[in-house]
């Protein structure tokens, strides 16, 4: 310590405890497999989940939830619930309707849309089984469940609307009977040349067509909801704990749905077990246990069962693509038309309309193509909303681009690889602007490929898939490939904005450095699994030169990191992690002038690496950046005027998007006798940009890949026709277990992002999004020697065995087959 | 979710199993290892007044060699059978169809006699009790009575027994010469039930099949035996090729169900194909 | 009301309890062990694997009346636990070392169910611990890395020494070199 420096208390105590003082930063955190700061916790089961908060005083809340997709709710009557033992209060709609409010929609995709009301508890109308109908209040979880049995609901039922094409057709049972339509939007969007001109222009032109079924999924994160409201109601003042991705939207949102002031709220996100987009949302409970907590003084919690959430809880996905795709003879790309049917559900929840607009700009992936049609119509069911799902839009896109190049291939008779060679954008020829309107600023889609077809042996797998074919084996070989690119990172305020979505992508950091030289660092970013505190303690380490195990991250409550957009979209480290690096920055600079000071310096002429201020030209001059901490607390010998503080927070707006990509290849084992699909084998290499952790990257990878196989071959949320889920609980809702899934073989390449001073891309959807094509162009490949050319998804043991034998018969393989040799001239594939 | 109120008592015996049983009336009901009816109760498909729960009645628990017979207690788990050598030795069929049954910590608790008590035709024990001629053993207040497995299952979770009674024991008869076993087992996911099951055990005698016995899972509201394939094998040829013929009416008089896992035909398809590979397995005809 | 009397994480607890109390509500929310969690109403997703008598068992699917008597061990009571000093399970290690989880809600299951499939089977190939595991879901992490630490926990416990984690304990030497495989 030089002379300078006032020692003081501080110094005298650090002095005495010599394991206060910070160790020198060795260097290299940045890419380097840190085990997770989470762990520990974790795996001792000293986790806090929502539903472990209890309080003195905590009382349960029991929702009543409709049986019926759709009725009239003529009376409820929640006197004899009253009289139950144990039960405090109970509230029908109608009993809250002055200050349950409505939930938010925060995507109104287009000027017109329609934007029904959506209050918490249905007041008139339910308009899908899981509808809140009335809540329970009681002394513990059992009373709560007891007594809604003893409700009495008088419904009055209406037509269900479950199908998206009948819904629109003259003459439909209508959800929302006011609006007139079962039409929510209709979203056109257009890029490059003219798609029908282009056409015209190429009478040869090679058109393929397929409609693709984007199945309705259950998010299911292993953790359901939950809530837990602490008021004090004295000074209307609500802590609000709740198993959600996005604590700060929520605080704004809780605000604005019940009048409380957004500062009377404060709301933690505790640890959160997943996500994946389900609880990217403001529901209804957590208003109602809000209210009822308001109204009662007393703390309120809620906890959902399985069952529950899959009625009441988000679904994802739910489209009808019809794509049509075209290109010259050679293959080379004309363009690409796509029309949508999104099913929204019954209600917008908080980004419903905006997950198949998401998509728009993806359909086009990596391809060059001169022209690109899109329109999507939102369509209202009496069913579960849907909101985003992990990837949101972008793997609905990129499945529909990367199913119907294989398609196309077939129709042409190419290698699928092949062709997207030839269409995809050259490494040189970034940074690219697509024919959606994004530029693409990075990517190396020929390394990626060539060290997945390495890994994956293809020319051996390929022979093995001739033989198999030419002996006519039961159990027959695919090959399927996904080349995906996605937007992620979300996003740059100004193109959200644009879009009509109505908050920004901005993210918030603050660094806190405190007097023995320990960091606190605070993200808006709030993880749910994803490993944030370990990455950004490295990301800050690195930075500012200090041990990672000196580093401590504060996420998820509005009152320690009180500024944030929260996770989702692949954005915590492309804009959070980026707000945090120039936040360490300002930290720095800061720092800089109290060192130049201090060691009587110009400041021009300190010079800062590895955690320590050093004087040009005079190498024994210097201070560590704990040693400015602490003489800045002190506080005694500060640069005239400064202010006694290091600590800084930066708020980040994107100026792009990132663009992660890879090369995803999976073969399947299908026993045509049964129809049983298998994955053999497994590779993706996956190009994410710069790498923080390499651990924790691949750990996201894995998981997308297992949520992505599973809507390729186990996952359907079903309907019947009266709009009953009939998967609703794990029985009938198949998750793929470790039995069920194979080892993945994962591999990388980096391209750095230029968009950002990381280099870095997202991660966190990159699996889900690229897998699920894969499989099932695997599944179409293995199956094309008997006139397959489409599966609907999951691809189940009977749905493969009947498209092999939907005439009853055993068609048998055409033997010869190359690429699509099996594909007739006929230029329009058969629609599903 | 939450099971609704009930009473509860823990006899220590058969005898006060059946007379806490008989007291609680048409409502009552016994608990076993609980792995299907506590899923019921929380889901509250089910309201019973009593549980008259059977983990104190020690001499429902165990295996035991009754001559030719193997006697397995009602309250012995799925994990015990696994483990058990006189199982193994004598009702090698129960071994193999019981390990595809759930997971490990559901056969740590569930039992055999309540699997066959709850008479799931989706469950996997249930045909291979049905295959191998197994006898149930049910005391009620009138005393025990034995039934067949073919006059025990009587419909979709319906069995001969009547309210006030309790399943005591499993009789197996031990199966006498050259027999070999497997349990064939078709689900989407591991840990599911089976979309169809077959049960199969094969005697084979100088070079051809001399006898075989079918058990089929999920096939209609019971399990079934396929009794045509049993009788088109039954001095037939070791050879796959006479194994496919035969299997070929495996799902001849049957009513499987139309569900999401698969609609009747399939099912059908599949009970052929797989009663081919199981029986070929059984035999020795294919590995 | 009925009474129950059982030994949670070494110490014995004797309480009222109605009849229908789930095991794992009566740990929770009478007993304050909260490290065990519930996934699921149907049994299917083993979140809450606990064990009971050194069995491993879904304490959903238990009624807390059924455990009377019972010597029960959460993932607040394996070694590791608060009360052992820190120490961990090797399992515990392997999960931390493989990244065997990521939002660690299904990883109280997870590693009890690891540590029950260890005791009977101590020397797995990679498919019987696929297969030992499917009665416990993970939506997080596609099971790779808790496969991979499973058979490394195994190997640890029967004394061949853990396998290398996927985390490295000095920096690398250089920025990740693209192309790398894993
Ligand atoms: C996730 C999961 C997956 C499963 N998968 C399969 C599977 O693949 N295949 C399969 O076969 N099973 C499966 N099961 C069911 C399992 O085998 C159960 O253990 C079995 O069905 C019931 O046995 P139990 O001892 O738990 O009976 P309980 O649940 O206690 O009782 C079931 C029914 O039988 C009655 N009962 C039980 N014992 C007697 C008796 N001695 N006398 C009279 N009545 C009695 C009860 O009153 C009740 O109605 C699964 C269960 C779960 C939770
Ligand atoms: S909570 Fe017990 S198995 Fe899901
Ligand atoms: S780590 Fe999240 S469910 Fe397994």
């Amino acid at each position: 310590m030089t002379e300078q420096m006032d020692a003081g208390f501080v110094a005298e105590q650090i002095a005495e405890h010599p394991e206060a003082v910070h160790k020198p930063y060795a260097g290299g955190e940045l890419g380097r497999g840190r085990r997770r700061k989470e762990d520990a916790k974790l795996l001792t089961g000293q986790t806090n989940w929502t539903d472990n908060i209890t309080l003195p005083g905590l009382l349960h809340m029991s929702v009543l939830r409709s049986p019926m997709a759709h009725a009239r709710v003529l009376s409820v009557d929640v006197s004899p619930a009253l009289e139950m033992p144990g039960v405090i209060a109970a509230y029908s709609g109608r009993d809250l309707a002055d200050v349950q409010g409505s939930l938010p929609c925060a995507w109104p995709v287009t000027p017109e849309m329609v934007h029904p009301d959506h209050s918490p508890l249905a007041v008139d109308e339910v308009r899908y089984v899981g509808d809140g109908v009335a809540v329970v209040i009681a002394r513990d979880r059992y009373a709560a469940a007891d007594a809604l049995e003893a409700i009495v609901v008088e419904y009055e039922q209406l037509p269900a609307v479950v199908d998206m094409e009948a819904a629109l057709a003259e003459g439909a049972a209508l959800v929302h009977s006011d609006k007139g339509t079962n039409a929510c939007f209709t979203w056109p969007f257009a890029g490059g040349a003219d798609y029908a001109e282009t056409l015209a222009g190429h009478p040869d032109a090679v058109v393929v067509r397929r409609r693709f079924r984007q199945q309705r999924l259950l998010p299911s994160p292993m953790e359901p909801r939950s809530v837990v409201v602490a008021p004090i109601a004295a000074a209307d003042d609500y802590t609000v704990y709740s198993s959600t991705q996005i604590p700060h939207i929520l605080r704004v949102m809780l605000a604005l749905v019940t009048g409380i002031g957004e500062h009377k709220i404060r709301v933690i996100a505790p640890d959160v077990g997943g996500g994946f987009g389900c609880k990217l949302n403001v529901y209804a409970e957590e208003v109602l246990a809000l209210v009822v907590a308001r109204k009662l003084g007393r703390p309120i919690k809620w906890t959902e069962s399985r069952s529950e959430h899959y009625q009441a809880t988000i679904h994802g996905r739910d489209q009808i693509q019809d794509i049509e795709i075209a290109a010259t003879p050679e293959g080379t790309l004309l363009g690409l038309k796509v029309e949508l049917l999104a099913d929204m559900g019954a209600y917008l929840q908080l980004v419903t309309p905006g997950v198949p607009i998401l998509g728009a700009f993806m359909f086009p992936a990596i391809y060059k193509m001169d022209a690109y049609s899109f329109t999507c119509t939102g369509v209202f069911t009496t069913k579960t909303p849907t909101d985003a799902y992990r990837g949101a839009g972008r793997p609905e896109a990129t499945y529909a681009i990367e199913r119907i190049m294989d398609e196309l291939a077939a129709e042409l008779g190419r290698d699928p690889m092949d062709l997207r060679k030839q269409n995809w954008i050259k490494h040189e020829e970034f940074p690219f602007e697509m024919v959606a309107g994004l530029t693409y600023d990075s990517g190396n889609y020929e390394a990626a490929t060539e060290l997945a077809e390495q890994m994956f042996d293809m020319t051996a797998l390929r022979a093995e898939q001739a033989e198999r074919r030419a002996r006519q084996d039961p159990v027959q070989l695919g090959i399927g490939i996904s080349t995906f690119t996605e937007m992620c990172g979300l996003a740059p305020s100004r193109v959200l904005g644009s879009l009509s979505y109505g908050a920004g992508g901005w993210e918030a950091a603050q660094i806190r450095m405190l007097p023995t030289g320990k960091v606190e660092v605070t993200s808006g970013a709030t993880p749910h699994g994803q490993g944030h505190h370990t990455a950004w303690s490295q990301i800050v380490a690195d930075a500012l030169g200090v041990p990672f195990e000196d580093v401590e991250v504060i996420t998820g409550d509005t009152d320690s990191s009180p500024k944030g957009m929260d996770t989702y979209g692949s954005r915590s480290l492309v804009v959070g992690g980026v707000a945090i690096h120039k936040a360490t920055g300002k930290v720095i600079e800061k720092a800089k002038r109290v060192a130049a000071h201090l060691l009587e310096a110009a400041e021009g002429d300190v010079e800062f690496a590895g955690g320590t201020f050093t004087v040009k030209g005079s190498p024994e001059a210097s201070l560590t950046i704990q040693q400015v901490a602490l003489a800045t607390f002190a506080a005694h010998n500060l640069p005239e005027g400064m202010e006694p503080t290091l600590d800084s927070d930066y708020v980040y707006d994107p100026e792009n998007f990132s663009y992660p990509h890879g090369t995803h290849l999976c073969a399947v084992m299908i026993d045509t006798e049964t129809g049983f699909t298998k994955i053999r084998k497994y590779v993706c290499v996956d190009d994410v940009g710069k790498i923080v952790n390499p651990v924790i990257v691949q750990g996201q990878i894995h998981g997308g890949l297992a949520q992505g196989i599973a809507q390729a071959l186990y996952e359907e949320a079903v309907h019947d026709a009266e709009g009953n889920l009939i998967t609703g609980s794990m029985v009938d809702y198949l998750i793929p277990s470790a039995a069920d899934l194979p080892h993945f073989h994962t591999g990388r390449t980096e391209t750095a992002s230029t968009s950002n001073p990381l280099g870095v891309k997202g991660v966190g959807e990159a699996g889900t999004i690229a897998s699920t094509p894969a499989v099932i162009n695997a599944v179409v490949d293995a199956l094309r020697p008997w006139g397959v050319d489409n599966i609907d998804m999951p691809a189940t043991p009977e749905r493969v065995w009947r498209a092999i034998h939907d005439d009853g018969t055993l068609r048998v393989p055409s033997g010869t087959v190359s690429y699509g040799g099996a594909q007739t001239a006929a230029t329009s594939g058969g629609a599903a | 979710m939450i099971p609704a109120p009930f009473e509860y008592v823990a006899p220590t015996s058969v005898a006060d199993a059946v007379a806490a049983l008989g007291e609680a009336g048409e409502d009552g009901k016994v608990l076993a290892g609980g792995q299907s009816l506590i899923p019921v109760l929380r889901l509250r498909l089910a309201f019973p007044s009593t549980l008259v729960d059977l983990r104190k009645v020690e001499e429902l628990r165990g295996v035991r060699d009754d001559g030719d017979a193997l006697v397995i207690g009602a309250m012995t788990r799925h994990d015990d059978v696994l483990r058990d050598p006189l199982v193994a030795r004598h009702a090698a069929l129960v071994v193999a169809a019981t390990a595809t049954v759930a997971d490990p910590a559901v056969r740590h608790r569930g039992t055999f006699g309540g699997a066959l008590a709850h008479a799931d035709p989706a469950g996997d024990l249930a045909a291979v009790a049905l295959a191998l001629d197994a006898s149930m053993v049910l005391e009620g207040p009138g005393g025990r009575r034995t039934v067949p497995a073919s006059e025990f299952f009587v419909d979709y979770l319906e069995t001969a027994m009547q309210p006030d009674e309790i399943l005591v024991e499993v009789r197996v008869p031990k199966l006498q010469g050259q027999w070999g076993v497997h349990y064939e087992k078709f689900n989407r996911v591991a840990q599911a039930w089976a979309i169809v099951g077959v049960a199969v055990a094969v005697r084979r005698d100088n070079g051809s099949l001399a006898e075989a016995r079918i058990g089929l899972t999920n096939m209609g509201a019971t399990p079934v035996r396929a009794r045509a394939t049993e009788a088109a094998l039954a001095g037939a040829p070791a050879d796959v090729g006479s194994v496919k013929a035969a299997a070929a009416s495996a799902a001849d008089g049957t009513t499987p169900p139309s569900d999401l896992n698969g609609a009747a035909d399939y099912r059908a398809h599949l009970a052929r194909v797989l009663t081919a590979r199981a029986v070929a397995r059984a035999a020795g005809l294919t590995g | 009301m009925a009474r129950v009397s059982m030994k949670v994480d070494g110490v014995v607890y004797e309480d009222h309890v109605e009849p229908r109390t789930l095991l794992v509500h009566h740990l929770r929310e009478k007993l304050g062990r909260v490290g065990t969690p519930v996934g699921c109403d149907t049994s299917n997703c083993g979140a809450c694997i606990l064990h009971v008598d050194g069995e491993s068992v879904k304490s959903c699917s238990v009624l807390a009346v059924q455990a009377d008597g019972a010597d029960i061990t959460t993932i607040q009571g394996l070694d590791g636990g608060e009360g052992t000093d820190g120490a961990w399970h090797p399992v515990q290690t392997a999960f931390q070392e493989h990244h065997g989880l990521q939002c660690g809600y299904c990883t109280p299951g997870m590693v009890m169910a690891a540590v029950d499939l260890l005791r009977t089977n101590p020397d797995p190939t990679e498919d019987e611990v696929r297969h030992g595991l499917e009665g416990n879901l993970c939506r997080c992490t596609g099971y790779v890395n808790i496969v991979k630490a499973v058979l490394s926990a195994a190997s640890e416990l029967r004394g061949q020494g853990a396998h290398r984690g996927s985390f490295q304990d000095a920096a690398p030497a250089q920025a990740q070199p693209a192309g790398a495989r894993a």
